[in-house]
């Protein structure tokens, strides 16, 4: 197994307090994290500092070869999501090839067939000249996700990426989310509330607690943990 | 009218007034157009208000203390901008309370020091604006200007895209959305001063706002909004200045009154638009 992410003892603080301290773990390519967490836990943190916008107070991320931090394709959460914004959803898409375009001005043809694929793969291809603000939230989120598999060469970090989608759509985008792991072996981190089906299609969780230790360990050895229980006990 | 006309058509008017104030009219109507997109779509509309108003405080300190009122209200106006938008940006104190607060001020003083002065003729100028007495500089500051806009809008297009739709992930693919903000805020600023000479530092925000909603009636695409908010800002800009020639208005007014025209159009054909798709 290859290594594609490893974060070494990292130590981040948001407005002055500490919210994440010597939290260490390792992904190798292929596999699926879901990171659980109250609110405040520092997980929005954390994906700041995974995707290199945000400075650490201590410790590494290490990335595995040739993968840079803007190579990870990112779905941020989207409470801000403006629905009156005019744009097509191929616009939306081909936003994800930025990052892989460097300093060129504009886009090559391979990069709009990337954006093609990205939107077959995940059945939104005859919405690509739709204008975003018409789409369902699920067909939103499905663009989000074909932008960031744009960006993607190897790692997918969705944050939150059912929350306020009805249960046939979250159904759905969960079904999406676990054939990219199993199917095209994208590595996955996923920030989710959703502990249920977290570990249902997670092989690694990681639980931040406000507290300082946190876990992490396959969802088998969580929910023996004591830690689990809290939160699995609030789901049920 | 039969005399304006005929006064239109002497080529002394032509190229001594009526010429600059199409080139330095046109230059800043795509500029704020333009700009105006992504002020709008990231919800900074006020802005545009807001620095003109300190833009009208800083240059009534210019003229009463006698100085070029470029060389004051640019940068005063620049470093405002830079302000607002941190303001906007962090949450301590929110952006349009802060443009409020900032603006009201700065028109407070400016009319006290010029009142106290005396100067509330001259003052009066940039309330309402001049584009028949733009000078050569101002022209070629916004020839100028416009030039950078329009590169900007070409070169960085796909970012500017980006930085706009959603800031997070533009700074996720390795955008630094901090350095463009900042570009924003400068052109942004500069704009504002030289079309409050122009339009008047009471309906320069509307050369901003009103483009982009119009155009945001009837395109779906980002591309389309852009294009067309340029173009029915310059359009609207010809119609009105034409009016306010013909008829004796007051041109700032008029191009303001065209572009809500423009949008009223707009939106009626939308609803046309709408109408025939869903039978």
């Amino acid at each position: 197994m290859k290594k594609i992410l490893e974060c070494d003892k990292i130590a981040a603080s948001y407005d002055g307090t500490k919210v994440l301290s010597s939290l260490s773990f390792t992904l190798n390519e292929g596999n699926f994290l879901c990171i659980l967490g109250e609110n405040g836990s520092g997980k929005s943190t954390l994906i700041k500092c995974l995707l290199g916008i945000k400075e650490l107070d201590s410790g590494r991320i290490i990335m595995g070869e040739g993968l840079r931090q803007r190579d990870i394709g990112y779905l941020p959460q989207h409470t801000t999501l403006q629905n009156n914004f005019p744009a097509t959803v191929m616009e939306v898409v081909l936003s994800g090839c930025l990052g892989r375009r460097g300093l060129r001005p504009f886009y090559s043809a391979e990069e709009k067939k990337l954006a093609r694929q990205a939107m077959e793969r995940l059945g939104i291809a005859d919405l690509a000249k739709r204008s975003c603000r018409e789409l369902s939230g699920g067909q939103q989120q499905r663009m989000f996700l074909a932008r960031a598999l744009c960006a993607a060469k190897k790692l997918l970090l969705l944050d939150e990426p059912v929350t306020g989608l009805d249960p046939a759509a979250q159904a759905e985008m969960y079904g999406l989310i676990t054939e990219l792991n199993k199917k095209d072996g994208m590595t996955v981190i996923m920030v989710s509330h959703d502990v249920v089906n977290s570990l249902e299609c997670a092989d690694r969780i990681l639980c931040l607690c406000s507290c300082d230790h946190s876990f992490f360990g396959t969802p088998e050895e969580y929910v023996g943990s004591h830690i689990s229980s809290k939160f699995i006990g609030e789901q049920k | 009218m039969n005399e304006n006309i005929r006064l239109m058509f002497t080529p002394e008017f032509f190229r001594a007034i009526l010429l600059p104030a199409l080139i330095g009219g046109i230059a800043i109507t795509i500029c704020s157009s333009l700009l105006g997109v992504t002020l709008v779509l990231k919800k900074y509309s006020m802005i545009g208000d807001g620095l003109s108003h300190i833009g009208y405080g800083a240059l009534s300190v210019a003229a009463v203390m006698n100085l070029a009122p470029l060389k004051v209200a640019l940068p005063v106006v620049i470093i405002a901008a830079f302000i607002l938008l941190r303001l906007s940006e962090s949450s301590k104190l929110s952006g349009d309370s802060a443009i409020a607060f900032f603006s009201t001020t700065a028109l407070a003083v400016g009319i006290l020091v010029s009142s106290k002065a005396g100067l509330t003729n001259d003052v009066s100028h940039y309330m309402f604006g001049s584009i028949l007495a733009m000078s050569k500089s101002d022209v070629i500051l916004s020839v100028v200007l416009a030039v950078i806009v329009i590169l900007a809008f070409i070169l960085l297009y796909d970012r500017i895209f980006s930085v706009t739709f959603d800031e997070s992930f533009a700074r996720a693919t390795g955008v630094n959305s901090g350095i463009y903000n900042m570009v924003f805020a400068v052109l942004t600023a500069v704009t504002v001063v030289l079309g409050m000479m122009m339009m008047g530092s009471l309906l320069i925000s509307s050369l901003i706002v009103i483009p982009t909603l119009t155009a945001m009636r009837l395109c779906s695409s980002f591309k389309g909004v852009v294009l067309v908010s340029g173009a029915v800002s310059v359009a609207s800009f010809l119609i009105g200045i034409m009016i306010s020639l013909l008829f004796n208005t007051a041109p700032g007014a008029s191009i303001v009154i065209v572009n809500t025209a423009f949008f009223l159009l707009f939106s009626m054909l939308e609803r046309v638009v709408r109408r025939s798709g869903r039978s």
